[in-house]
């Protein structure tokens, strides 16, 4: 090396200026690789938080109470760190009760679910039929809707109709959602989903106006997404169609719909994956009571809002109650997780490819 | 004779039925439409015939209490400011280092950086209430610790938003063109300073939209922060990262849930406050993003 650094005529060697200019270099790589894997610590960061206490809340007892009394006194214990029994001060061992780990069995074989009362029922299934009826309303509204804005977009709309409707969907789509909670529970509840119900007298809190809502509030996304997928259709394909003398509804259902399937349909998955993990809009509007029912004028809760509602009521830290939080959490996580692979995979198999 | 006018008015009935048929999707594009702009309209309405009259100077300064008559939201409008600006300078510089990195200094096909877009598409696609989670098992107990903090809620609103701002700051630099930097590359310029002197101020109005965005995300955002515990009525302001706090949405959330009938103006005043400051956010991003509307 040093051989080969003498025979290069001096003033073609690196000067002291190029070479700091490199450590330069180095350096800012170096740093910006670890701030690049900062998305990776998050992604592990939130898989060993739901993993870790749920895997407790399957395996390990709990405390529950002392003596006749119902156990409270956790939180301070369990925020300084404290795991162990003896460090909690105890007098007598033997009048610790403790709550026994719930079985996978119970988790999802039974339709019961109050984990505050008692000794606790923890069949996840009223959480499960929630999100999914929740889900369901929100999409009837939404995909409909959200295609059609889409295909309205695309087809119909002139440049000025264009300029007027996309700031209104951006507009509604930076809405926040304690906002469409607030106008879920004052005026989809009381207004529409007392009125278009026609099965039982819908209560102020209801799955209902909570999955109405929710699809009101991803119908923007619904529409953007669909507008994506839609304009990656050829032009081709959709001029050749009206050169053989069909209509813009003809060019929408025949051509455009079967030509931007894939990604509609990956477009209406991501959709249903935000409209599942919706927390504040249900926490406002549906209730909170995890009834088991398939009536949607009832109560109800989905897994994001039971999450948001154990958040807020004290729970001991380290009680079964408390351990649902995380429980419950990596169940939706994985069906999230889920639903996005799925999109993904949809639109690299089912893409046609044209051209 | 009878064979042409018969095939003549079968034509004429099938061209009537196409037109029927066009008419009808047409009205139901219609319907749509204007399901989304009544939604917009009777939420923006509702909210200002229950608000109006909750809405003077004293509501701005004055503290959330358990008492409708003497209420007001200065402490949530400090802790937003606190919340918010926190995550939106942290986001923005890890999200900005991230897509630097990306665009600039991996191949794209690279295994590495196809690690990192598919860990960053699914992080986006993760519900905010998991978010919550994880900064009470990490941040508010556990590893860090912190308590229902200020602090606590910057770091989990952080990583809420920032795989958005990654997208959003990767999508403004990708609208660089490639000829700048290998014009720049020509006249001898490393790779950092190529990036640092000639694509990030071109990238600038991208950038700044992009994280306008994503900071009013932050500003709305409730689920996660209901999850660490702020859901009291606090009376002082937020002084430093590990002061209690409370923000605009879970002011509003509160008050939505409380049993007396005068709550509701108040949560309906609240929401007026912060939809015009998300609106002055994305009248910020719009004048910028059409100010600086290059055409390469």
């Amino acid at each position: 090396m040093t051989t080969l650094m003498s025979s290069i005529p001096t003033d073609l060697r690196p000067s002291g200026h190029i070479q700091r200019q490199r450590r330069i270099e180095r350096f800012v790589v170096a740093i910006l690789m670890v701030i690049a894997s900062s998305g990776v610590i998050i992604t592990t960061g939130i898989v060993f938080s739901l993993v870790q206490p749920t895997y407790r809340f399957f395996t390990e007892r709990a405390i529950s109470g002392y003596g006749n009394e119902e156990f409270v006194g956790v939180e301070e214990s369990a925020e300084s760190g404290v795991r162990d029994s003896s460090e909690l001060g105890f007098a007598d061992e033997s009048q610790i009760q403790y709550a026994e780990p719930v079985t996978l069995g119970e988790f999802f074989g039974s339709t019961a679910w109050y984990p505050q009362y008692g000794d606790g029922d923890f069949g996840v299934w009223p959480l499960l039929v929630g999100t999914f009826l929740i889900m369901l309303t929100a999409s009837l509204i939404a995909v409909p809707a959200g295609v059609g804005i889409a295909f309205f977009l695309s087809q119909y709309a002139g440049q000025r109709a264009r300029r007027i409707l996309k700031p209104v969907l951006e507009v509604l789509a930076g809405v926040p959602t304690v906002v469409f909670g607030f106008f879920a529970l004052f005026f989809v509840g009381p207004n529409i989903a007392k009125n278009i119900w026609p099965f039982n007298e819908v209560g102020i809190y209801s799955g209902l106006s909570a999955g109405i809502t929710v699809g009101l509030m991803i119908l923007p996304m619904m529409a953007t997404l669909a507008d994506d997928a839609i304009s990656a259709v050829p032009n081709s394909l959709v001029e050749g169609a009206f050169a053989l003398g069909a209509t813009k509804r003809e060019v929408c259902t025949g051509v455009i719909l079967p030509a931007g399937l894939s990604g509609i349909m990956a477009a209406i998955i991501i959709a249903l994956s935000r409209a599942i993990g919706e927390t504040t809009i249900v926490l406002l509007a549906a209730g909170s009571q995890a009834v088991w029912t398939f009536n949607l004028g009832k109560e109800m809760q989905t897994m994001a809002s039971y999450i948001g509602f154990a958040g807020i009521g004290d729970q001991p830290v380290d009680s079964k109650g408390y351990q649902t939080i995380f429980a419950v959490g990596l169940l939706l996580f994985i069906i999230t997780f889920g639903l996005n692979m799925m999109s993904r995979k949809v639109v690299k198999r089912f893409r046609e490819v044209y051209e | 004779m009878t064979t042409s006018h018969f095939v003549a008015s079968l034509a004429d009935s099938t061209t009537r039925l196409r037109r029927n048929k066009d008419a009808g999707f047409l009205i139901v594009l219609w319907t749509s439409l204007l399901l989304a702009i009544i939604t917009l309209a009777t939420l923006v309405i509702n909210t200002l015939i229950s608000g109006v009259g909750s809405l003077s100077p004293d509501f701005l300064t004055w503290f959330p209490s358990p008492f409708p008559e003497d209420s007001g939201i200065q402490s949530a409008l400090f802790g937003s400011l606190w919340v918010t600006l926190t995550s939106g300078v942290v986001s923005l510089i890890l999200a900005l280092g991230t897509a630097i990195y990306l665009e600039e200094f991996t191949n794209p096909n690279s295994r590495l950086q196809r690690f990192i877009t598919t860990n960053i598409q699914t992080l986006a696609g993760v519900p905010s209430i998991v978010y919550g989670i994880l900064g009470l098992a990490f941040v508010v107990r556990g590893p860090l610790g912190w308590g229902f903090t200020v602090g606590s809620a910057a770091a989990t609103l952080t990583m809420m938003v920032l795989p958005l701002m990654i997208v959003a700051t990767r999508e403004a630099l990708k609208a660089v063109p490639s000829s700048l930097r290998e014009g720049s590359y020509a006249l001898g310029a490393t790779r950092w300073q190529t990036v640092y002197r000639q694509v990030l101020p071109a990238a600038r109005p991208g950038i700044a939209t992009g994280s306008i965005l994503g900071v009013s995300r932050a500003l709305g955002e409730s689920a996660p922060l209901i999850l660490l515990g702020a859901l009291a009525y606090v009376s002082y302001n937020p002084t430093g990262f590990d002061s209690d706090f409370t923000v605009l949405p879970l002011l509003i959330f509160k008050w939505s849930t409380e049993v007396q009938e005068e709550f509701r103006g108040l949560a309906a005043a609240a929401i007026i406050v912060l939809l015009l400051l998300l609106f002055a956010m994305n009248l910020v991003a719009i004048i910028i993003r059409d100010r600086s509307r290059i055409r390469w």
